[in-house]
């Protein structure tokens, strides 16, 4: 009878999903991009926003989508549609999109086009308010949706997602005059939870609050780009050992 | 359904600490999980789907044994620690402001590892009374083993 060992890890349950995040948000640098994964619970209007949009910042930014889907491509065809490429990524059975599937999102991108001609790479992720806060995928920002039907105790309930978050779009505010639910009560439970994040009312359909929403998308494009322009290690030459090793 | 997403984080975590003990297999006691209150994890939940995930494993018998960590708040008005109680919301309850700086509660962490390396020529050795003696500790194993 020999002695039990015991190892001390200390080792954080993602660890490998973040370390393959890292990876991709080396790639995103050495492109110059920033990338965005948009959050959501089902049917808080990702894709509608998405839709809404694109056609705008297009003529402001080159941009791709990485569609993320549980079973079908219908998302990905809509977003098809304005004219933007799109590479679907189905996750099956997973209720959220991982760092590893989205490098293999952006191994497909790469045969259609030069990622390093982009500005903007939006990640859609799976609509699910739970998963997808621990996942990372190798995003610059996170950005997280809440529509006004879905109540305003949302924030309190699903704290980890909206703490996580960057922006906060408050979505389909043209039905407020429809409900008894308070955009201020919503508010105030985003910043109680997280009071750094930007907090937003769009609506897709009448399009009130876009133009806010994407001065921020500006704003937050013009600082990446700073940022890897700084004086200090040059991300492209860090960068450039990993892009061969994982392309 | 993200227990099962968190359950195979931890199958692939492990499998890169079984690997630091190649060609030895550890024979594994009890896996020690810290679970913070302000995660999206389960602890129930994620030990039921680690006795179906392990079943013919090499993992077959160990224990998944969680330690709950409990949310707690610094308030930036008057640095008092607080613990939120998700009814009354995230608000510090003595500035009623909001919550800031996390000190603890977002942990998913393997804390340590319980296990037997099984020695040369007896393939079947007894795991005893796992963790009654004082622990033997090794250094963390290297994040390079998790590189898929």
């Amino acid at each position: 009878m020999h002695m039990p060992l015991e190892d001390t890890l200390g080792l954080n349950l993602l660890a490998a999903n973040q370390h393959q995040a890292a990876h991709n948000r080396e790639h995103f640098d050495a492109w110059n991009l920033l990338c965005l994964n948009v959050m959501s619970s089902p049917g808080a209007g990702k894709t509608s926003l998405l839709e809404r949009s694109l056609p705008h910042l297009a003529q402001e930014f080159a941009m791709a989508v990485l569609e993320g889907d549980m079973t079908t491509q219908l998302d990905a065809q809509r977003l098809e549609a304005v004219g933007i490429p799109v590479v679907p990524i189905t996750t099956g059975r997973a209720c959220h999109l991982d760092a590893a599937m989205v490098s293999g999102g952006l191994r497909l991108l790469r045969d259609r086009l030069d990622p390093a001609s982009l500005d903007l790479l939006w990640v859609e992720n799976v609509g699910n308010l739970v998963c997808p806060a621990e996942f990372e995928v190798g995003e610059h920002r996170k950005v997280a949706l809440l529509s006004v039907t879905e109540g305003d105790d949302k924030p309190l309930k699903y704290p980890v997602m909206f703490r996580e978050a960057d922006c906060v779009l408050i979505t389909k505010i043209d039905l407020l005059p429809y409900l008894t639910v308070q955009v201020e009560r919503i508010e105030e439970h985003i910043l109680q939870v997280n009071p750094r994040c930007r907090v937003l009312r769009v609506s897709a359909s009448s399009g009130e609050g876009l133009e806010p929403w994407h001065q921020w998308l500006r704003q937050e494009v013009a600082l990446q780009r700073s940022n890897l322009a700084a004086p200090g290690p040059d991300p492209q030459r860090i960068a450039a050992p990993a892009l061969s090793a994982l392309m | 359904m993200h227990e099962v997403d968190m359950t195979r984080a931890l199958l692939l975590a492990m499998e890169g600490w079984r690997q630091s003990h190649t060609p030895q297999v550890p024979r594994v006691g009890t896996v020690h999980l810290q679970v913070g209150a302000f995660t999206c994890v389960e602890p129930d939940q994620l030990v039921f789907t680690w006795q179906a995930a392990i079943r013919n494993s090499w993992l077959e018998g160990a224990e998944l044994a969680i330690e709950p960590v409990a949310l707690l708040g610094r308030c930036l008005r008057c640095s008092a620690t607080y613990a939120p109680e998700p009814e009354r919301g995230y608000r510090s309850p003595c500035c009623e402001h909001p919550m800031e700086e996390i000190v603890q509660g977002r942990e998913l962490r393997i804390s340590s590892v319980d296990y037997h390396l099984p020695q040369p020529g007896t393939a079947t050795a007894s795991l005893g009374a796992v963790g009654q003696s004082p622990p033997v500790t090794t250094p963390p194993f290297p994040a390079s083993a998790l590189r898929p």
